[in-house]
């Protein structure tokens, strides 16, 4: 028998989280999807994701406001947890967005600016200057076996829309790659937790793929 | 691996339904909205831009229902146009399920709007569409200026210098529309969407004049866009989006297979 897994998606007035809800149901149908920023309905679900759009300050702000930090740690050490975006970043120690802001510090790094004079090293063409924000679709290069890996090739598009991105500290929790100027760190993996700099609720099949992974995912991990 | 050109197919939706005629052969309702964008969805479409042309405030609110069931069963970015003018409208878009606006006249009439829209939703979601057309140059180099009204009303405003205006006002995205070659099949203002491109730090999209699938591909490689719209060459299913990305991929052009 199937039992109904709930997923609370944390809304902390950063974005609209519609699209957010809308592909976790498509991608499980099981699953029961909670948009909301109730302290209770976040510590009992069975799965919670952070997601977001926006800027740090303000996401952290918000975070406060709400009393959110210590549910959203709570959760974070304890569930399958998931973070996307703003809210992948927001698990890093720092960010140097809006003049630094401190961040969750769950997973130990710093999230910094793509350089204003970004360039293409892998072609000779004379216009290889890239733009910034880093918007659209990039291959991602699963670095590690994960469970949310499951069924999605390796160097798969997703989407993305950012001009900020993590670094973190020590290798162990870079999950998948990707190049622009550079090696881009876009998801993370750390016990319970799993994180992306790309959108899957954006990402066409393979973002549904990885939210159904994430839905049927105990949590386990060990690198 | 490199990030992918995009192809972006565009809807006019007037009164809720697509108009300039979509002739799929296996589609129910041509017609539909909803409809055209699962399709171009499964055809492998980057993107979806919806342009609301509808004239009347009351035949507004249909467009909404349109992204509102649109996002709730395709999967990638969506783009709404056409009389965005005030906050309250894009805050009635996005959360409709848009993920990005794109604001054209409004952006003229009043440019601390744009500043007003990205500050509050972010820089990410707000497009700035500029429709130029070319005008004589007392110089060498071509210049061109920003008309409104569907390209009959000149503005004075020079196009470069309004594109890199609107990028310190916090566009993400530059919606860059040749008004000389709009629905002429000719291909895109190459010159236009070059110097535009080369002159702002954010991803630009051409538009306007595509007539077949070469034309996509000077769009990137000779005008330097990071993203090429079309409407016609795809709605009247002349080509689907599969064969405008294989025959990109086929001139070297990263694309999303």
């Amino acid at each position: 028998m199937t039992t109904s897994i709930t997923v609370a998606v944390i809304d902390y007035g950063m974005g609209n989280l519609h699209s957010v809800a809308k592909a976790l149901e498509h991608a499980n149908s099981f699953a029961k999807v909670q948009v909301t920023s109730d302290k209770q309905l976040i510590a009992n679900a069975d799965r919670v994701l952070l997601p977001g759009v926006g800027s740090m300050r303000d996401c952290m702000g918000e975070m406060q406001r709400l009393d959110l930090i210590d549910t959203i740690k709570h959760a974070a050490a304890n569930k399958p947890f998931m973070g996307i975006c703003i809210g992948m970043q927001a698990l890093m120690t720092h960010s140097t967005e809006n003049d630094g802001v401190n961040c969750l510090d769950i997973i130990q790094g710093e999230v910094e600016r793509f350089a204003d004079d970004l360039h293409d090293p892998l072609t000779s063409n004379a216009d290889n200057r890239l733009k910034i924000p880093h918007m659209g679709w990039n291959q991602v290069n699963q670095q590690i076996k994960h469970p949310l890996w499951k069924n999605i090739p390796q160097n798969q598009r997703f989407y993305f829309v950012h001009s900020y991105f993590v670094v973190p500290q020590t290798p162990e929790p870079i999950a998948g790659s990707t190049q622009y100027g550079h090696p881009v760190c876009v998801a993370l993996a750390q016990e319970n937790i799993f994180a992306t700099q790309f959108h899957p609720e954006k990402s066409s099949d393979s973002g549904l793929q990885l939210f159904s992974n994430f839905i049927d995912w105990d949590g386990t991990y060990s690198s | 691996m490199a990030l992918a050109k995009r192809i972006i197919p565009c809807l006019d939706v007037d009164k809720g339904r697509v108009v300039k005629g979509v002739q799929f052969v296996d589609i129910r309702d041509a017609g539909d909205p909803v409809e055209v964008a699962r399709r171009y969805n499964s055809e492998g479409a980057d993107e979806i831009t919806f342009l609301d042309i509808t004239a009347t405030h009351e035949g507004r609110d249909t467009i909404v229902h349109v992204v509102e069931q649109v996002a709730g069963e395709i999967f990638i970015p969506l783009t709404v146009g056409g009389g965005i003018r005030t906050v309250d409208d894009v805050r009635m878009m996005l959360n409709a399920g848009a993920d990005k606006v794109a604001i054209n006249s409004a952006a003229v009439a009043n440019p601390d709007f744009v500043r007003e829209a990205a500050e509050k939703f972010g820089n990410q979601c707000i497009v700035v569409a500029i429709d130029a057309k070319q005008v004589e140059s007392n110089t060498k180099e071509p210049r061109w200026e920003i008309f409104t009204h569907g390209g009959r009303k000149p503005t004075g405003i020079d196009a470069i210098e309004w594109s890199k205006k609107m990028v310190s006002y916090g566009a993400g995205e530059l919606l860059v529309t040749s008004m000389d070659n709009d629905g002429v099949k000719n291909g895109f203002d190459l010159p236009l969407t070059r110097t535009i491109s080369d002159n702002v730090a954010v991803p630009v999209i051409a538009s306007g004049g595509v007539g077949n699938l070469d034309h996509l591909v000077d769009g990137v490689n000779e005008g330097h866009a990071d993203a090429v719209l079309a409407a016609s060459i795809f709605h009247f299913a002349e080509y689907s989006i599969g064969e405008a990305k294989r025959h990109m991929a086929e001139k070297n052009i990263e694309v999303r297979l």
